[in-house]
């Protein structure tokens, strides 16, 4: 996907430079262009354009000050954490400067009793859940990409992960924000505080992919953890058989922790890698956790394993012991890498379908494959109906990235048109821009729209992301050329 | 704003980019996915993706693309990189990041030469690479001033008057990571035997430096060695792995000294070829490939270094297998363990150590947060 309309690098007035530095001094920007070439992209590295300036502030007041200026010169800018994003929500669409927060990286306050913690945004995901491992409390929303993304890049998409299905997205773990808006005041939305009056300032900016300003802190929950856990892997002869037994699961008044599901493809991929003992011949497995105290864990399991078994599961197996457990999660974690070791490149798409629609997207899914005569492997949050097709190719190969695209879109409008949605957690940004208006009415949008312009008025901060806009940028004809060398799950 | 990852925009004439003989699937194999940047210390302590594993395969691919030159700013990027390969242990692709930026650099460093502008090849390079560290004896002797130094405690004055500063500043660094030097006592013999029943015959590798600063450790890893019932051999001819050439660059020098080990210890008939130092470890494992990469024709050398790596073991990895007999002595201490990246991340050796270290009586091994990532140190 690329814009029609290929911006002009924008000049940058030596005297906004100039001021930059008087901010942030010369180590705190990067301006030649041999050092810019990397910021071209994020993890969506199908549209490109390098910002012109990158800065890495370490204080609200300093990202404050740099977006002042840039209303002052009229320069766009747009914030990056670790760059992870999916949807190309980190392209400086017209160049102009990048407000990289990686250097904002401190745990500000752990508050156990008021079960809250306050974290700049470039504070690593994984690393909060480390700081807090022993005090009995954790961050609960685990991304795939915990290892890496930052919480404010995780604020800022309303990240999900494996545990979402019971423990939900971001947005029911952040209980505020220290917010610089896209003309320089800094406000503070949300507290520690449940139910703070006046609107769900909060609520509404979880998600807003960097278009309401830029994120200097975020007050998140904790959660407490578990006291106990059974994971278990029921074994299918059919994908069908699968998707049933996790409507019959949740139908039955359970809520697992997590339910995750990986196919055949990704079985095979998984086995050569790693020799970790999946049966080969099986056509799904699903990963099965249950938490919570001790005496009802073993309750839910034990209903498990019998949904299982009466869904026609050939085997349930369950983890004993905590190292069991971590093999699992290892090996639904690892499942990614071993998909690059089936194909030299692949692209997973993020649609969502009511949970009941399982079986039918995953039909078309095979359908499409056969039709286009790509290879496609499943692994996906089956609790909350969010799938990840991971469509197999070679990018040296034009014709068959052209297939790959037309199957994304095939796949795409079928979970619209089953009353679903074309992003379970990684964003619009600038990959799903066109398909925004498939998915809202034009009144929906426009609504949207304002609400945008109620933070954004100049369309400066951002500009070009999450809702198309009519006319000016070019958004709207993208033509898409090849398809994301990107997975995820 | 381009659109294609593989627009390849070579320059019209001139030599071909740096990088160029590196095979192009292994850049291909990083999808770009940025799981790697959190492990990586140089990213972590400048939150700069120029010094990410990400950004560097980037800009080597860059330049191997002919889209943007070598410039002394993308090399000093490149050069910040410690070479600790934390980014392997966490790239889920299985990117070989080791085998992108070293064969990177002694490209790098051919492109230098041939333009006549040899960049490692000032004396200081050359003096370290060839006059020096491949002879342990010389390398003894080159540190003997720093070790009466330290003796005297004359370095913390030095450095408390500000006088190393005068140094130049690869000196300056080289004297801050040196370890206290104690003494190493004798050189070790050709021969020590087992103790108990014969279990297996072993050789020692000791190395250059380490036989230098470390020698009280090889001695150390001798006795466990021949009381767990190995003979042990430690040939005299044996040089230095070669790493610290092949890491700045000086690839044949560092072949050089594979043929000389593979010969040396091949003569030796060993079970195994012990090694205690993580990067050593990491550069003898790896001759097989390194044979591969710069004499992409001679299957023979090939073989010959291959099967020597084959019988490389770091000495944790090898008692493991082992299966030692439990010390008996006590250390009533607590302790915690810092993992060694080219143990933990290039030779994917984890719990050897920690699993030997539970079993002395007494010795308390607490966790430790970020215990797999860099001390700084690079490597070892
Ligand atoms: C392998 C892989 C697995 C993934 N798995 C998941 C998954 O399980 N669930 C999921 O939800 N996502 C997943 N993702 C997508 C991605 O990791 C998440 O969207 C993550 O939250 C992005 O965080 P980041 O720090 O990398 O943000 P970036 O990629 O840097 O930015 C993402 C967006 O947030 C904006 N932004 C970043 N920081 C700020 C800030 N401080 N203030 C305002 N705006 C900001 C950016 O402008 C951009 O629009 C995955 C990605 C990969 C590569
Ligand atoms: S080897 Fe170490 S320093 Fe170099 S890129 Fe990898 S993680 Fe970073
Ligand atoms: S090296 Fe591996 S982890 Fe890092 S960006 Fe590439 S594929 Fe992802």
């Amino acid at each position: 996907m690329t814009t029609a309309t290929a911006s002009l690098p924008l000049q940058m007035p030596a005297p906004f430079l100039d001021g930059l530095r008087l901010i942030l001094g010369e180590a705190g920007l990067l301006a030649d262009p041999d050092e810019l070439l990397v910021y071209e992209c994020d993890g969506f590295t199908i549209a490109k354009n390098a910002p012109d300036v990158v800065v890495f502030p370490t204080t609200t007041e300093q990202v404050a000050a740099i977006v002042k200026l840039c209303n002052q010169y009229q320069i766009p800018f747009v914030p990056r954490g670790a760059g992870t994003s999916l949807a190309g929500g980190c392209l400086p669409v017209g160049g102009g400067v990048m407000i990289t927060l990686t250097r904002m990286r401190k745990i500000v306050e752990v508050n156990l009793r008021d079960r809250y913690a306050i974290v700049e945004p470039g504070v690593v995901n994984v690393h909060l859940t480390n700081h807090l491992k022993g005090t009995g409390y954790h961050y609960a929303p685990d991304p795939s990409s915990q290892g890496a993304c930052t919480i404010g890049g995780n604020f800022a998409t309303n990240s999900g992960g494996p545990h979402t299905l019971k423990y939900g997205v971001t947005v029911n773990h952040v209980l505020g924000a220290e917010m610089v808006m896209p003309d320089g005041a800094i406000v503070e939305i949300g507290g520690p505080v449940e139910d703070s009056p006046g609107y769900d300032l909060t609520g509404l900016f979880v998600g807003h992919e960097g278009t309401f300003g830029i994120c200097t802190k975020v007050i998140v929950r904790l959660t407490r953890d578990p006291a106990a856990y059974r994971t278990m892997l029921g074994v299918f002869n059919s994908v069908q058989d699968a998707t049933q037994t996790i409507s019959n699961i949740i139908g039955a008044g359970i809520v697992p922790a997590a339910l995750e599901l990986m196919d055949q493809g990704i079985i095979e991929a998984l086995e050569a890698a790693f020799h970790f003992g999946f049966p080969l011949d099986a056509a799904a497995v699903l990963l099965i956790e249950v938490d919570g105290l001790e005496v009802a864990v073993d309750e839910e399991a034990r209903k498990i394993i019998d949904i299982c078994r009466e869904t026609g599961a050939r085997e349930v197996r369950s983890a004993n012991t905590a190292k069991e457990r971590l093999l699992l999660w290892k090996c639904r974690k690892q499942a990614f890498g071993a998909i690059g070791r089936l194909s030299p490149s692949y692209c997973t798409q993020d649609g969502v379908v009511p949970r009941t629609k399982l079986p039918e997207i995953l039909d078309f899914i095979t359908a499409v494959g056969e039709r286009h005569g790509l290879r496609i492997v499943n692994v996906f949050h089956a609790g909350d109906g969010n799938i990840h097709p991971i469509l197999l190719f070679d990018e040296r190969n034009a014709e068959q990235v052209k297939r790959v695209l037309i199957a994304s879109d095939e796949i795409l409008n079928k979970c619209i048109d089953l009353g679903g949605s074309v992003t379970g957690e990684h964003g619009i940004g600038v990959e799903k821009i066109n398909f925004m208006s498939k998915l809202f009415a034009p009144h929906d949008l426009a609504v949207m729209a304002k609400v945008r312009a109620a933070f954004n008025t100049g369309q400066l901060c951002s500009p070009q992301k999450m809702l198309p806009t009519a006319g000016a940028c070019g958004m709207e004809h993208i033509e898409r050329k090849a398809p994301g060398r990107h997975a995820a799950m | 704003m381009t659109s294609n990852t593989t627009d390849v925009t070579h320059p019209a004439a001139g030599p071909p980019p740096v990088g160029s003989e590196i095979d192009y699937e292994k850049f291909l194999s990083c999808v770009h996915c940025g799981l790697c940047t959190a492990a990586c210390p140089t990213y972590l302590e400048t939150g700069d993706e120029n010094n990410s594993p990400r950004g560097r395969i980037y800009l080597m691919r860059s330049v191997v693309d002919g889209r943007q030159q070598l410039s002394p700013k993308v090399a000093s990027h490149l050069d910040l990189c410690l070479d600790c390969r934390a980014c392997e242990t966490a790239c889920p692709s299985g990117v070989q990041y080791g085998r992108l930026i070293e064969p990177f650099r002694a490209s790098q460093r051919q492109a230098a030469a041939k333009a006549g502008k040899p960049a490692n090849t000032d004396w200081f390079h050359r003096f370290i690479l060839y006059g020096l560290f491949p002879f342990a004896s010389r390398m003894r002797w080159a540190l003997a001033p720093m070790k009466l130094l330290q003796q005297l405690g004359l370095d913390r004055l030095l450095d408390s008057l500000g006088l190393t500063r005068l140094l130049p500043e690869r000196l300056q660094r080289m004297q801050r990571l040196l370890p206290r030097l104690v003494p190493g006592g004798p050189a070790l013999p050709e021969f020590l035997p087992a103790i108990g029943p014969k279990r297996a015959r072993v050789a020692l590798f000791t190395g250059c430096v380490a036989d230098a600063v470390f020698r009280h450790t090889h001695w150390a890893s001798a006795r466990v060695l021949q009381h767990n019932g190995c003979d042990v051999i430690i040939p005299r001819e044996q040089a230095c792995c070669g790493a610290i050439h092949y890491h700045s660059g000086a690839d044949r020098p560092a072949l050089d000294l594979a043929r000389t080990n593979a010969s040396v210890f091949d003569a030796a008939e060993v079970d195994a070829v012990i090694v205690n130092v993580a990067g050593c470890g990491a550069m003898l494992k790896d001759y097989g490939h390194i044979a591969h990469e710069l004499e992409p024709q001679n299957r023979h050398l090939h073989e010959r270094l291959n099967r020597f790596a084959g019988k490389m073991k770091d000495i944790s990895e090898f008692l493991g297998q082992l299966g030692i007999i439990p010390p008996t002595g006590k250390i009533p201490l607590r302790a915690v363990y810092q993992d060694a990246c080219h143990l933990n991340h290039a030779q994917k050796i984890r719990e050897q150590p920690r699993d030997l270290l539970a079993q002395i009586p007494g010795l308390e091994v607490i966790p430790i947060a970020e215990a797999d990532i860099c001390c700084g140190a690079a490597g070892s």
